[in-house]
């Protein structure tokens, strides 16, 4: 049981505060990704739960423990590097037996767990080999197969496909996610792609200038982003904006068009993401710019309202450039922002 | 017009470099040339000229070195100096390279430009104090006393060496042996330890060299205890031609093995230094 609990946690390097004021709790066995751009205070927070950093100020708890004191060791974590991090004296078995030994478990102990772990990684005709002769994917496996020996109650990973190609990532990416659920681990997954995040996580916490922005399903984060900078940052390509203006009543005027909305005083931004429109005989007036067909679709940027608009329409539609289109938004994918607080409005 | 050199301006510049090249490499190797050469000829033709090109292979000159008086002794008082500089050098130098590789601290920068300034004082300035300092405490004429001020000597180097070779362990070792149970201590014996042992080894070589190879602070803080080279300094003073080349010969070369064996990491110092 490793429930992880942080409290008002917050980290100054000097004069830059690179995390404010973080609350979070992951569940047990949760898999819980940091979803965020370089520099957001992702791995520092992942780093703080580790134990490689201290925390300026706040609590850290691992299964209802007080952690933040602690040395990494006594933490009953487990680490996967961005850079794997393998040691280049030892060979694999010794790397992945590397945890084991420093805990002085017997020798059969320890070649029963480095084997089953290798197994699970299909790595165990590496055993033999250093390092040098393997490749980046393969360094990738002995350095999760490593934390894993060590059957700890949480495992950590700082974005640990980064380094790998693109065919390789995924492939890595649903082996990782299978052998993580089989381990019965806490995961928590650093990575700025996105990707990598809706497709592993049980829950994303998106981060953004040291706050967590939003912490929810990955389908949650995509359909009902908490704040703009989320809408804007999930989806390829992300949320479409617009400038919108109450008309009383809960109605609002959007580049010509009238729409169902909140019933608010205030300024409001319509949004609807690109896939989650199609032509009609009335709604958004679009002027085509540029068609991408991408196979499964094609990738209309148009100018709405003197502003650039996506849409993500059927492969069939026939549209060239300057074309002139309506858009139909459906009516139940619509999001509204409010541009003071940039924070969704109901 | 961009700046494309012209076949000849590519020649001459060419030429220019490989002439470079060879005038470097005959300004070290020329002189140990002759020095290799009178050495290996017979007393009688060290003044002769032209000089033969393959030596007569005479051991004349350097079996005299190995039954002159006190030269066993010499030879032993500057290993025990150079082994003992190797030894402190190492135990001071190498904290402070892994300090300067892994930790921030105020003037760190300045520290590193420090460490270079302690040589920046001619030794003969400093002899004289140090004679007086020495004899008020009683380290004149020691082993020990000697080996204090060639492990200042060769400090410089031996924490830069170190910091070069610290840097380049990445630190993601260090942390994963953190998380899979070490303590700083256990990381460092069972992780970094054993990858830059061969550096480590280097640097010690190199501090052993620096040792070996002094002689003015030697020649002026022993009397008894006369490591070789300030044995042979004075000596050899009164001694005819052919046995001072054989004397600088036998101090040469072990210094010349030693540095060629570790070459490749007082390259890494000066990439370093050079930043």
């Amino acid at each position: 049981m490793a429930e992880i609990q942080i409290k008002n946690v917050a980290k100054k390097f000097g004069e830059y505060q690179a995390l404010h004021d973080i609350n979070l709790t992951i569940s047990d066995r949760e898999f819980m990704v940091l979803l965020g751009a370089s520099g957001c205070g992702k791995t520092t927070l992942l780093r703080i739960i580790c134990g490689l950093e201290t925390a300026t100020t706040g609590e850290v708890w691992i299964g209802g423990r007080r952690v933040d004191h602690l040395p990494p060791k006594d933490r009953g974590i487990a680490m996967v590097f961005q850079n794997y991090a393998v040691f280049p004296h030892l060979t694999v078995f010794e790397n992945i037996g590397f945890g084991l030994r420093m805990q002085k478990l017997p020798n059969d102990e320890v070649t029963r767990r480095v084997e089953r772990v290798a197994e699970l990684m299909h790595i165990e005709m590496l055993l033999k080999r250093y390092s040098g002769e393997l490749s980046g994917g393969q360094r990738q496996r002995v350095a999760v197969a490593r934390a894993l020996a060590m059957e700890p109650d949480v495992i950590l990973m700082d974005e640990p496909l980064s380094n790998l190609d693109a065919l390789l990532r995924m492939e890595m990416r649903a082996e990782l996610k299978g052998v993580l659920a089989e381990s019965n681990t806490t995961a928590v997954y650093v990575t700025h792609d996105q990707v990598e995040a809706m497709s592993m996580a049980d829950r994303i916490s998106v981060m953004h200038k040291g706050k967590i922005v939003q912490a929810a399903s990955p389908i949650e984060v995509y359909r009902n982003p908490a704040a703009e900078f989320v809408a804007g940052f999930i989806g390829n390509p992300p949320m479409n904006f617009l400038p919108a203006t109450a008309t009383g009543n809960g109605q609002w005027r959007v580049a010509g068009q009238t729409f169902d909305g909140p019933d608010t005083e205030k300024t409001l931004k319509f949004a609807i993401r690109p896939e989650d429109m199609a032509p009609a005989d009335t709604g958004l007036v679009a002027i085509a710019k540029v068609i991408e067909p991408l196979g499964a679709h094609l990738l209309v940027t148009c100018d709405v309202d003197g502003g650039m608009f996506r849409a993500v329409l059927d492969s069939d539609t026939t549209v060239k450039a300057g074309d002139r289109l309506t858009l139909a938004p459906q009516p139940d994918r619509v999001r509204w922002f409010d541009p003071e607080t940039t924070l969704a409005v109901a | 017009m961009t700046a494309v050199a012209t076949p000849d301006a590519r020649k001459a510049g060419r030429w220019l470099y490989v002439t470079s090249v060879v005038l470097l490499c005959a300004w070290v190797i020329v002189p140990l040339y002759f020095l290799l050469i009178n050495t290996l000829s017979a007393p009688e033709d060290v003044q002769s000229y032209p000089k033969a090109f393959f030596p007569a292979f005479d051991m004349g000159s350097l079996s005299f070195f190995v039954t002159f008086n006190g030269m066993i002794d010499a030879l032993l008082n500057s290993i025990m100096v150079a082994g003992l500089t190797m030894i402190l050098s190492i135990a001071i130098g190498a904290p402070a390279g892994y300090a300067l590789s892994r930790f921030d601290f105020r003037g760190k920068e300045l520290f590193r430009l420090l460490i270079l300034l302690t040589r920046a004082f001619p030794l003969p300035l400093l002899a004289l104090p140090l004679a007086v300092m020495f004899i008020r405490t009683g380290l004149d004429d020691t082993i020990i006393g000697l080996a204090l001020v060639h492990t200042t000597l060769a400090i410089p180097f031996a924490v830069l060496i170190t910091f070069s070779l610290f840097s380049g362990i990445p630190m993601e070792l260090e942390e994963a042996a953190w998380t899979l149970g070490c303590t700083r201590l256990t990381a460092f014996t069972k992780v970094v330890l054993p990858l830059i042992l061969p550096g480590i080894a280097a640097s010690a070589i190199f501090a052993f060299v620096i040792s070996w190879n002094e002689v003015f602070a030697a020649a002026v803080l022993t009397i008894e205890n006369r490591t070789l080279t300030a044995f042979l300094l004075v000596k050899l003073s009164e001694a005819p031609i052919h046995l001072k080349f054989a004397g600088g010969f036998i101090l040469v070369l072990p210094a010349l093995i030693f540095i060629f064996a570790v070459r490749k990491y007082l390259f890494a110092m000066w990439g370093i230094a050079n930043r």
